[in-house]
């Protein structure tokens, strides 16, 4: 009896840990890191959770569970509730619905996927905060924002990779 | 088993599938709903705000404390380099200090006799309270910031967050273990300033950028590069003279203001409280 629970836990821990991880980086993303600059173009480290995970594992990251990182993330920063879940939705929605073009494809493809889909979002969280606070908020920070987190893909997709050959190779 | 087989493929899948699609257009809508009773119902959200980040706000506090350990490894490293220089400088700020040591005594003395005379009433004196920044919740869309102190005497909503360069923001929230500081920076911050030399009122609005700008400059206002800007105490939310910044450029899309404080230097700050409580009440009319 005992064993068969433990092996249960275990299985419910790892498969918690899409979810953990990306809770994680959105405390990471308001961290006060102390670097001239970088607070205001901090690059979308919850966006890229979203997107790996749902290219990689959708099973393991659930609609829900996007819902209650865009929240976190709406309440931690201080930004209108509901812009954040509404773009980490639609990321999700989109990855998923187009999944067959992503899923066990070459990391390039999976790069210019994520390059469309952070565009988009960007795109989408521009318009709506725009739209409730009525005013043209400058877009520049958010051109540097989407570069920087461009290029900071690559590594948080190579950690995601080591995570699940580690963690979830059987699930 | 075959029919149960086929069932399962004819049926039960789409109608999975179906609940799945409904299940996310069911999330997109909550979010719609929650952004309009943001909207809505301010004071509500702002309780949600503060228990969230109430929770949080342990964890944030343990994580942000090896991000300052490393970040004063590195100041103390860099500082070591250039100690010589910076010796020379510290000696020659030290003759200028001298001086305007004497010429503040000076005036400190001729203050005190003027006002002696004029029976003047002084100010509220301020208490303060320390806190340390544990999140920079910035990006390109809001800025604010978390501090590790929550409800005690001295801390609450509109007062003003300063640091020893001057003025950072006022405070948007606060909750058992965390206060949110809306940045002068952000999109919501309006605060009553003036040029401190002409005296002109003005307010300085924030706009998501690090340059806030100054509207609402009466016409025929001189303003040019290089002016102190300062608190008003106009609304009674602020002090009056608490320095925020100084004018960066001037010119047909308005005048930016490049503040006192660097953003990105932010460890401690001070909530000064001047038992002021102005136009600011807690129905969320600061917001």
């Amino acid at each position: 009896m005992k064993p068969v629970l433990w092996t249960r836990l275990d299985l419910i821990a790892r498969c918690l840990t899409p979810f953990g991880l990306t809770v994680l980086l959105v405390l990471i993303n308001v961290l006060p890191l102390q670097l001239p600059g970088l607070s205001r173009v901090m690059p979308l480290l919850p966006l890229m959770s979203i997107y790996l995970w749902a290219v990689h594992h959708p099973d393991l990251m659930p609609a829900y569970a996007v819902f209650l990182i865009g929240l976190l993330q709406d309440t931690l920063m201080g930004t209108p509730i509901g812009i954040h879940i509404l773009t980490y939705l639609l990321v999700y929605g989109t990855v998923v619905w187009q999944r067959r073009f992503l899923a066990g494809k070459s990391f390039a493809v999976i790069w210019v996927g994520f390059a469309l889909v952070a565009a988009g979002a960007t795109a989408v969280s521009w318009v709506l905060i725009s739209l409730y606070h009525v005013v043209f908020i400058q877009p520049e920070a958010l051109a540097y924002q989407y570069l920087l987190s461009l290029g900071a893909f690559p590594l948080l997709s190579w950690f995601f990779m080591r995570w699940q050959l580690a963690f979830l190779a059987e699930i | 088993m075959k029919d149960r087989s086929r069932f399962t493929y004819r049926v039960a899948a789409p109608l999975r599938g179906l609940a799945h699609r409904f299940a996310f257009l069911g999330l997109v809508v909550g979010a719609f709903a929650l952004m309009l009773l943001a909207k809505a119902d301010v004071a509500m959200m702002e309780r949600f705000r503060a228990q969230v980040t109430d929770s949080v706000a342990p964890i944030l506090d343990v994580m942000s404390r090896p991000v300052t350990t490393a970040n004063e490894v590195i100041a103390q490293v860099h500082a070591l380099t250039t100690i010589r220089t910076e010796n020379e400088s510290l000696r020659q700020d030290k003759q200028r200090l001298l001086h305007w040591q004497y010429v503040a005594r000076k005036l400190e003395a001729e203050n005190k006799a003027l006002r002696a005379q004029l029976n003047y009433v002084p100010g509220p004196q301020a208490s303060y309270v320390s806190a340390r920044v544990i999140a920079d919740t910035g990006g390109a869309f809001a800025h604010s910031l978390l501090l590790n102190v929550g409800h005690q005497p001295g801390v609450n909503k509109g007062h003003a967050v300063v640091t020893g360069d001057g003025l950072v923001g006022r405070v948007a929230g606060v909750g058992d273990r965390a206060t949110r500081v809306l940045l002068i920076s952000d999109l919501n911050s309006r605060i009553p300033v003036l040029i401190e030399a002409t005296r002109t009122r003005a307010i300085l609005a924030g706009n998501n950028s690090n340059r806030p700008r100054l509207i609402h400059l009466p016409p025929g206002a001189t303003v040019s590069p290089g002016d102190r800007i300062v608190t008003s105490g106009h609304g009674g939310a602020f002090p009056v003279g608490l320095p925020v910044g100084l004018v960066d450029a001037v010119n047909e899309s308005g005048t930016s203001v490049q503040p006192f404080v660097p953003r990105d230097r932010l460890e401690y700050v001070r909530i000064l409280d001047y038992g002021l409580k102005g136009i600011i009440n807690d129905s969320g009319s600061g917001q």
